[in-house]
């Protein structure tokens, strides 16, 4: 207990040696942690973009087979949409 | 380019091939870090006897000069991959230097925290407009101003380039850094350690300060490889490589 208590106190020092520890692990901790925050964000980004685009390009298939069986071979506004090329803004 | 690179460098150059590589390097690395760092706390904190002048307070000598030694090789490391960028137009050169910053400038400010912490009982003073604590501090700002233009622009390898540039001009404060306790006459303690020769310090106090240096070059390693994967994530975003990383991991 008394090594412990002598140890902590850091021969009268402790008030500058614990906090300049502590700098160094909080500084340290928080450059880990925030790419891994960076990294979900741009990953959950991304699905949702994907996402967007697969139900885009389901809609204007859609429309354009329901064109089609109404006589209309025409493409239709949604048609540039469709191909895809717009896909990553 | 030139035939004399060979073609493995080619191929690791490639975001799909570096994001594969450094995810395999990366927990090692993260590894070695920590036992490194846990072997150096042990040593420094526990076994390594008092400073018969300075007591205990030179304990923060374990952080303090691995920190501030870092701070300095990490610019270097973004000074060369700044230039490749420029030169050579390597996504991935870009890429490393830009996620360097960050973690530079983490090293420069526990530098001078540590350092602050250090000279209020020593000196007798928090902070002095002395030549190793100004320029070091210079640093700081030379790395706040790299990450800061990066992100100004809307393009961002317009951004990474004018930042490369930013960060190549400001190479020049490394050495001023590094001598500056020679050059002129400062408050500032001269090197303790001699790479070439019998450094100013005992073996109980050397070999942990060794340890804990060895400990923050591969923390940088881990922290730049997990930092440089997310940045090409976010690059690449387009890519069928990235979207398989999507997917696979819309579970987590």
């Amino acid at each position: 207990m008394n090594t412990l208590h002598t140890f902590f106190a850091m021969g009268g020092y402790a008030a500058y040696v614990w906090p300049a520890y502590a700098v160094f692990f909080i500084v340290l901790i928080a450059d880990t942690i925030a790419p891994s925050v960076r990294r979900r964000r741009v990953l959950r980004e991304l699905r949702a973009r994907l996402a967007r685009q697969t139900v885009r390009q389901e809609r204007a298939r859609q429309d354009q087979a329901r064109d089609r069986a109404n006589g209309n071979p025409l493409p239709t506004h949604r048609l540039p949409e469709s191909d895809g090329s717009r896909s990553c803004p | 380019m030139s035939s004399w690179i060979p073609l493995w460098l080619h191929k690791l150059g490639s975001p799909p091939t570096f994001y594969r590589f450094a995810g395999t390097l990366r927990p090692w690395a993260m590894a070695l870090a920590l036992l490194f760092g846990a072997i150096a706390l042990y040593g420094g904190l526990l076994l390594a006897p008092a400073d018969y002048q300075q007591g205990d307070a030179y304990r923060i000598i374990f952080i303090h000069v691995p920190s501030a030694w870092m701070s300095m090789f990490i610019y270097a490391v973004m000074g060369v991959a700044a230039f490749i960028a420029l030169v050579w137009r390597i996504k991935l050169a870009e890429v490393v230097a830009m996620e360097s910053a960050p973690i530079g400038a983490a090293f420069t400010f526990i530098t001078l925290v540590t350092g602050s912490l250090w000279g209020k009982p020593m000196w007798g003073t928090w902070w002095t407009w002395d030549a190793r604590l100004t320029s070091e501090l210079v640093l700081l700002f030379l790395y706040l101003g790299v990450i800061g233009l990066y992100h100004a622009f809307e393009d961002r390898r317009q951004g990474a380039r004018a930042a490369a540039f930013l960060a190549i001009i400001g190479i020049i404060n490394v050495p001023i850094v590094h001598f500056s306790v020679n050059w002129w006459n400062t408050l500032h303690q001269g090197s303790t350690i001699n790479l070439f020769g019998q450094s100013k310090i005992s073996w109980d106090m050397l070999w942990p300060l060794l340890c804990m240096v060895l400990a923050t070059k591969f923390y940088y390693v881990a922290s730049l490889f997990r930092r440089v994967r997310t940045d090409l994530l976010a690059l690449e975003g387009g890519k069928d490589w990235v979207r398989r990383i999507a997917e696979s991991e819309a579970g987590r």
